[in-house]
């Protein structure tokens, strides 16, 4: 299977290209770790089961993303700093139809 | 002074099982940790959560593996520093060290371990622009002393099981509980809402969703906050209050530690990983997610393992004279400090006639 390109803006406006796997069952908190792309520490604190809000980012491009489960929506009702396009980089699974994905992270809180 | 062999900083699932293996060696541990109760983010995140990769467990739900080790370990007696922060160390001139939390409690150990995580908790501050001015002074982040409510009007703000639990909590002693959440739903344990449904039903809990606390006011200490409502007006009210307690979760940091003279790497303590996962400060151990080392990995399993080479350091370094030969469990039972011995059955040797 075939990387895609996911362009990430990370919490000091920095933009990266990244190439990322959707062959390997990550999902879009795993891709700015393994990219380190925000410090250990500050991102995926739960290891990415919707419960800490720490992957929070702003979809930034028009793709069509999965729903947002309830638990997601519950989280994000009460994280800080959330916008209308916010989602958790943990439930963003990496498929080929996300090939372009453009996303900001959410400031640390 | 609390004087113990090893003082093991974070009473998490490594830090936990690090008072197995010590007791197993007959070192005593004490253990402190900023949380209300041992666990970790096993117990503080996601308690109901399954793991399935500890070994022998198929399958185990987080708080119940905590529980298991709480049992495991109740031979060997830890004793334990709860609710309060690492703060600093000092070392002393006979090798041992002394640590003392927020709060001011003293410990005194020649083997300290820190077994972090990846820090202590801290509550999550929601973004109010005169918030630090009421802290201490009407706003509190978490509850300590729940008396201290009684007669009073208490706002609190969040959508999870802690802000559910102190509302019901409360709602029999404060003078007002209202709650606080941007959505209509709660993500909290089912009963949990119904509970509070029923209490909002009989007037004894005033619900306010979907809002949010945008404001405080008050001279020297809170007097009131203010509550938009999320409606497309926006519209905001006062709500007179001696109390705001926002209850927005916790997130780790890895606070005073970081001072401590540690060769930090990645928001982690650099461990010797070829021996004995100490520090670049002899004495001073690291074990579990709070360590670095190549080809770390941040797994529960990996915890306890680094734990049970620790300790044998931790022997050698409290007893430099000894000679020390591991024992398996199945060979010398488990004999704890309470006088209770856990042993294999002897085995029959009988003829067949």
């Amino acid at each position: 299977m075939q990387d895609i390109k996911i362009k990430i803006t990370d919490r000091d406006g920095v933009l990266h290209e990244v190439d990322a796997p959707t062959d390997m069952n990550m999902n879009l908190m795993e891709l700015v770790r393994s990219y380190e792309l925000a410090p250990e520490g500050t991102i995926g604190v739960c290891g990415g089961m919707a419960m800490c809000a720490s992957c929070q980012c702003y979809v930034k491009s028009g793709h069509a993303l999965p729903e947002k489960s309830d638990a997601e929506e519950a989280m994000l009702a009460e994280a800080f700093y959330v916008e209308p396009n916010s989602r958790l980089g943990c439930q963003i699974h990496l498929t080929p139809a996300l090939d372009g994905l453009e996303v900001e992270l959410a400031p640390e809180s | 002074m609390i004087k113990t062999d090893i003082l093991i900083i974070g009473a998490g699932p490594t830090g936990l099982f690090a008072v197995f293996e010590a007791g197993l060696l007959q070192l005593k541990c004490h253990l402190i940790d900023a949380l209300p109760q041992p666990g970790g983010q096993c117990s503080e995140i996601y308690p109901k959560k399954p793991i399935y990769d500890i070994p022998g467990f198929p399958e185990v739900l987080a708080g119940e593996l905590v529980n298991n080790l709480m049992e495991q370990i109740a031979p060997f007696q830890p004793g334990f520093t709860l609710g309060e922060r690492a703060q600093t160390i000092e070392s002393l001139e006979d090798g041992s060290f002394i640590v003392t939390t927020n709060k001011g409690t003293r410990h005194q150990a020649p083997v300290v371990v820190i077994a972090g995580g990846l820090g202590s908790f801290e509550p999550r501050k929601p973004l109010l622009d005169n918030l630090s001015r009421y802290e201490e002074n009407g706003v509190e982040y978490m509850i300590r002393d729940p008396e201290i409510y009684r007669g009073k009007r208490v706002v609190i703000a969040g959508g999870g099981d802690s802000a559910l639990d102190w509302s019901i909590y409360l709602a029999g002693m404060a003078k007002e509980v209202s709650l606080v959440h941007r959505r209509n739903e709660f993500r909290g344990a089912l009963d949990s809402v119904e509970k509070v449904k029923a209490l909002k039903d009989e007037g004894k809990i005033r619900l306010y969703t979907p809002a949010e606390v945008v404001g405080l006011r008050g001279k020297d200490s809170l007097e009131a906050v203010v509550i938009q409502r999320a409606t497309d007006a926006g519209d905001e009210f006062l709500l007179e209050a001696d109390h705001f307690i926002p209850l927005f979760g916790l997130s780790p940091k890895l606070g005073p530690i970081a001072n401590w003279g540690l060769e930090i790497e990645k928001n982690s303590i650099k461990v010797d990983n070829a021996l004995d996962y100490q520090t670049n400060i002899p004495g001073i151990y690291a074990i579990g997610d709070i360590n670095i080392y190549p080809g770390k990995l941040k797994l529960i399993l990996c915890g306890f393992h680094e734990a049970t080479l620790m300790v044998q350091s931790a022997y050698q370094r409290i007893h430099p004279d000894k000679r020390y030969v591991m024992k398996y469990t199945t060979v010398g039972g488990v004999q704890g400090f309470d006088g209770s011995v856990r042993e294999a059955p002897k085995a029959v040797i009988k003829a067949i006639d």
